[in-house]
């Protein structure tokens, strides 16, 4: 009995997103009529009340003979992904009102959620790739939620497409990685690893299969057409959870189970960092819609926070957690108001924002504050988060690849200020009417605005997550 | 005295002003604000002269350290040395005109004023900094106030304008940053933590090779922001584009946040690298005299001459940086200080005259000192104090300079310095030209005859910046023995790096 309370304590943020999922089932086949509010703001508590639950640590575990294990590092990432989730679910508030499949949607999102927290979890490659798959699938179906617009599905086509390639990638380097080694589990692996030619095989094909995910140059191509297509929430869920549940986990690989090859990745990720800040900045400077030119400003910030980990210091995986963090916050500002604006008035260029300033003040410093954040401009948090993830990089003494990343945040600079110039200074004949806000995303407004002030100035939270970080 | 205080004056101003409804309102509440600022800079500089009248000898006063992410050893640390109070009253002063001259700011008026203030906060955070990454902090808390202050309430090409000062001083950040990530490794020596401490960092004494490879992205990189040529181009379109009160700011602050990273981060804490690279740093600085001052003279509209003119008095400051000696430090630092006042008052008169007569170009300008005096009277205050009269401050700044520069011997140091004296001669004609024509003669417009005089905010603003030149012109030794501990400090830690020479205080 007592086991039965220790495995289900330890699993309690996987299990109250399970939950959400089935009660959400339940409305659904159920015989009563449900109203769409209630539904949305029923989920919404729910996920508040998981964020609570992951405040309350408990004692490490390992569960199912190693292939769940669960410490404070990971219950701490699990929250962050909820919040996360439960920001863009508020902010998708005036999407998901007039849609009619709001079950379908939560469904689909907390199972990919549910999957995130299973594969950062995973002290196993199987549960690793079980993790990901689950979350990977329904991710597709969401991508076409917009269900009318031919983009939508055309999106989840390449999605789905590339994913499963990515994912096909993955697994073929896990079965080698198996034959290699004889062993799936992490620990078994590390200390089974010697760099022969045939194991650095199977690591460069898993080394892809991540590459894929987290968007980076050349395994980026999926990216900008399916951020574009998709509806904002699933891009901004695809943009920041989906992304920073991966960085998670690679972080984690990379540190704990191919230790033993860091000689080798450590190349390898500066090339892939370099690719992708230089070739993201660059296709984001020419870019007319919004989401398009987030698209690749989040390729060049996948490369940033590849940077950070080439360092592979304590103060490398806990830049990546910390940066993570200030991202969610900032990246889902700026999605949240892309989010809001394309569904009241459908528009998503740069240039339908001209003027937006006139019309619209708290949208635009929001918007403002959180490109200044994505750019690294103090007093934002992206400041920090950047400068760390730099530093971290610098601790190998190979400045010349730092100096690259840091003339990058130049250009990055160019793209964002485009569209707060857009926003601020310039006009045109039909600006974008005054718009009424909701009181739930307003709330999630709040939460980023505060989380992108003053994360920066609260060092704790950096020193709490350096504590539980790793390196070596 | 807690010098937190001095950043978070700003800071509770802008959020007051926030919640001001009336534009009334919100100008008094800057203008308060700014003026509190003005007494407490005043009331460190009484503290700080009475405690090293006290004889208390620490290089640094009133230090305040507060954990700020532990697990790095970054700190905010903030103290002051006499560089550093002469900094902040400079600011304070700037600060306060600026928001006077601001009273016309009529569109968005609440916006204009936090992010002015905000862009004050920077500074005075920036000058009370000993912590390289918070001193790095507050160098790039400033690119957002100017990029929307350019690019909202500037006038001509002011989104271009905006657009290449945020680009080209964020690569000065880039590369400040690299320098810093250089010192900050470079620091612990065996297994210790590393650290972004200015005092520590100091004691350490890096390694030749350290030094050779970091000093140049931090001198470059703050050299940026203060018009290093050829990273001048910002100046011109930048100052020109932005609203009165950002072009003050911009030329009388932002500037000499370079010219101090560049004494106090590059110089400082990398004596041996200075003195090599010193050639380097005296052919750029020469250069931006001699190119500034002919460039200005071609200029056809006001702000243009100030802006190219401030390429070339800026080149005085990283020229008296780049000789190491210790006079001509002083006279940079004193350059740095009369300068900040003397644009500031320049660009205050050129916006007052602009928002009377809506034209900055010379050639319609004329006969001005009829219309209205007393504006006429500041302007031609700033431009003699910019030609270097004896009595005002730009005369004092100069000829600090100038000495210090000739302590140093070799054919290439006494060229340039005989070069630079030289291009006092240019600025006399541009200045006076540009005088001349708009204020003397008959007076080119009719439409200019009804035209009214300054009003009690712009007197102020011209009086306040004025007194300040006087007072470095006529009695220049309280700022020269202000500055004498931190330059002396500069010059000891330097030990037999740098050519010492009798140090000259003008008195």
């Amino acid at each position: 009995m007592l086991m039965w309370v220790g495995i289900l304590l330890s699993l309690r943020q996987e299990l109250m997103v399970t939950i959400i999922i089935f009660l959400l089932l339940f409305a659904k086949v159920g015989a009563t009529e449900y109203k769409t509010g209630v539904v949305l703001n029923w989920v919404n508590v729910l996920l508040l009340v998981n964020f609570a639950l992951g405040f309350f640590p408990l004692s490490d575990a390992t569960l199912f003979s190693g292939m769940f294990h669960t410490n404070r590092l990971i219950v701490l990432e699990k929250n962050m992904l909820n919040l996360g989730t439960l920001i863009i679910s508020l902010q998708a508030y005036d999407w998901l009102k007039s849609h009619r499949q709001v079950p379908e949607f939560y469904m689909l999102l907390l199972a990919t959620l549910v999957g995130f927290f299973f594969m950062i979890s995973a002290g196993n490659l199987l549960m690793f790739y079980l993790g990901l798959e689950l979350s990977t699938i329904p991710l597709a179906a969401l991508s076409s939620f917009d269900l009318e617009k031919r983009r939508s599905s055309e999106s989840a086509m390449k999605f789905i497409l590339s994913s499963a390639f990515s994912s096909a990638l993955l697994l073929f380097g896990i079965s080698l990685l198996y034959g290699a080694t004889g062993t799936l589990g992490f620990d078994a692996i590390a200390s089974r690893l010697d760099g022969s030619a045939f194991q650095l095989f199977a690591f460069i094909l898993i080394l892809s299969g991540f590459a894929f995910k987290v968007s980076a140059v050349p395994f980026h191509l999926w990216t900008a057409d399916v951020y574009e297509g998709s509806p904002v929430a699933v891009t901004a869920y695809l943009s920041v959870v989906s992304k920073g549940a991966v960085f998670f986990v690679f972080v984690q690989v990379l540190y704990t189970v191919f230790k033993p090859l860091a000689g080798n990745w450590y190349r390898i990720l500066i090339l892939l960092s370099v690719l992708s800040m230089v070739v993201g900045n660059l296709f984001a400077l020419r870019q007319d819609s919004l989401k398009r030119l987030l698209a690749f400003s989040s390729i060049a910030q996948s490369g940033f926070i590849l940077a950070g980990i080439t360092g592979s210091s304590r103060a490398g995986e806990a830049s990546v957690i910390y940066f993570i963090l200030v991202y969610i916050f900032s990246n889902l500002g700026a999605f949240g108001v892309v989010s809001l604006i394309s569904a009241k008035t459908g528009r998503e260029g740069i240039n339908d924002y001209k003027g937006l300033y006139a019309t619209n003040p708290w949208l635009s410093w929001i918007m403002a504050i959180s490109l200044f954040s994505l750019a690294g401009i103090p007093p934002t948090a992206g400041f920090f988060g950047k400068l760390f993830l730099l530093m971290s990089g610098a601790g190998k003494g190979n400045y010349v690849f730092i100096g690259i990343a840091a003339l990058n945040m130049v250009v990055s600079l160019y793209y964002y200020l485009r569209v707060i110039k857009a926003i601020f200074m310039d006009s045109q004949p039909q600006p974008i009417g005054r718009l009424k806000i909701a009181l739930l995303p307003n709330i999630a407004f709040l939460v980023c605005l505060a989380g992108v002030v003053l994360t920066g100035f609260l060092g704790w939270i950096y020193d709490y997550i350096y504590s539980l970080s790793i390196g070596f | 005295m807690n010098l937190s205080l001095l950043v978070l004056m700003p800071l509770i101003t802008a959020v007051a002003v926030l919640f001001c409804s009336r534009l009334n309102g919100i100008r008094w509440v800057s203008l308060a604000g700014a003026t509190v600022q003005l007494l407490l800079s005043f009331g460190l500089l009484a503290l700080y002269w009475r405690e090293r009248a006290a004889g208390n000898g620490a290089a640094m006063l009133f230090e305040y350290r507060h954990a700020w992410f532990p697990s790095l050893n970054i700190w905010y640390h903030v103290g002051v040395d006499g560089i550093s109070v002469a900094m902040i009253l400079l600011t304070a002063f700037v600060m306060e005109a600026a928001i006077l001259v601001s009273w016309k700011v009529e569109s968005m008026s609440k916006e204009f004023f936090v992010l002015l203030l905000l862009l004050s906060a920077g500074g005075y955070g920036f000058f009370l900094s000993l912590d390289l990454f918070t001193l790095f902090f507050f160098l790039e808390v400033s690119v957002i106030p100017k990029f929307l202050l350019i690019g909202i309430w500037g006038s001509g090409r002011k989104e271009y304008s905006a657009m290449k000062l945020a680009l080209m001083l964020m690569s000065g950040s880039a590369l400040v940053f690299i320098g810093l990530l250089g010192l900050y490794y470079n620091t612990g020596g065996a297994g210790g933590p590393h650290t972004f401490d200015w005092l520590a960092i100091a004691q350490m004494h890096l390694p030749l090779e350290v030094q050779r490879e970091f000093f140049p992205f931090l001198f470059v990189g703050f050299g940026i922001f203060t018009a290093l040529f050829p990273f001048h181009t910002w100046v011109p379109d930048g100052h020109s584009s932005a609203p009165t009160a950002a072009s003050m700011f911009l030329a009388g602050i932002s500037m000499k946040l370079g010219g101090y990273g560049c004494l106090r981060v590059a110089v400082f804490l990398m004596p041996d690298a200075a003195k090599e690279y010193s050639p380097v740093i005296i052919l750029l600085a020469t250069i931006a005299i001699v190119y500034g001052a002919f460039a200005t003279m071609m200029q056809k509209d006001l702000k243009y001459i100030n802006a190219y003119s401030s390429i070339s008095h800026c080149g005085f400051i990283l020229l008296g940086i780049g000789m190491l000696t210790g006079t001509a430090i002083t006279g940079a630092v004193i350059q740095m200080i009369s300068h900040g006042l003397m644009t500031a008052l320049f660009f205050a008169t050129i916006g007052m005259i602009y928002d009377r007569t809506h034209t900055r170009l010379v050639e319609r300008l004329g006969g001005l000192l009829k219309i209205m005096p007393f504006i006429s009277t500041v302007f031609v205050i700033a431009g003699l104090c910019s030609l270097g009269l004896p009595g005002l401050s730009g005369f004092v700044a100069e000829i600090t300079v100038f000495m210090g520069s000739w302590q140093r011997t070799g054919e290439m140091y006494r060229l340039a310095t005989i070069l630079a004296c030289a291009s006092i001669v240019i600025t006399a004609v541009y200045i006076l030209r540009a005088t001349g024509q708009t204020i003397m003669g008959p007076v080119k417009d009719l439409r200019y005859n009804g035209l009214t005089d300054a009003t009690w905010n712009e007197q102020l603003a011209g009086i306040l910046l004025g007194v300040g030149i006087f007072a470095i012109g006529v009695a220049p030794f309280w700022l020269s023995e202000l500055l004498a501990p931190g330059v002396s400090a500069i010059m000891d830690h330097a030990g037999k790096a740098f050519t010492v020479g009798k140090a000259i205080i003008i008195k």
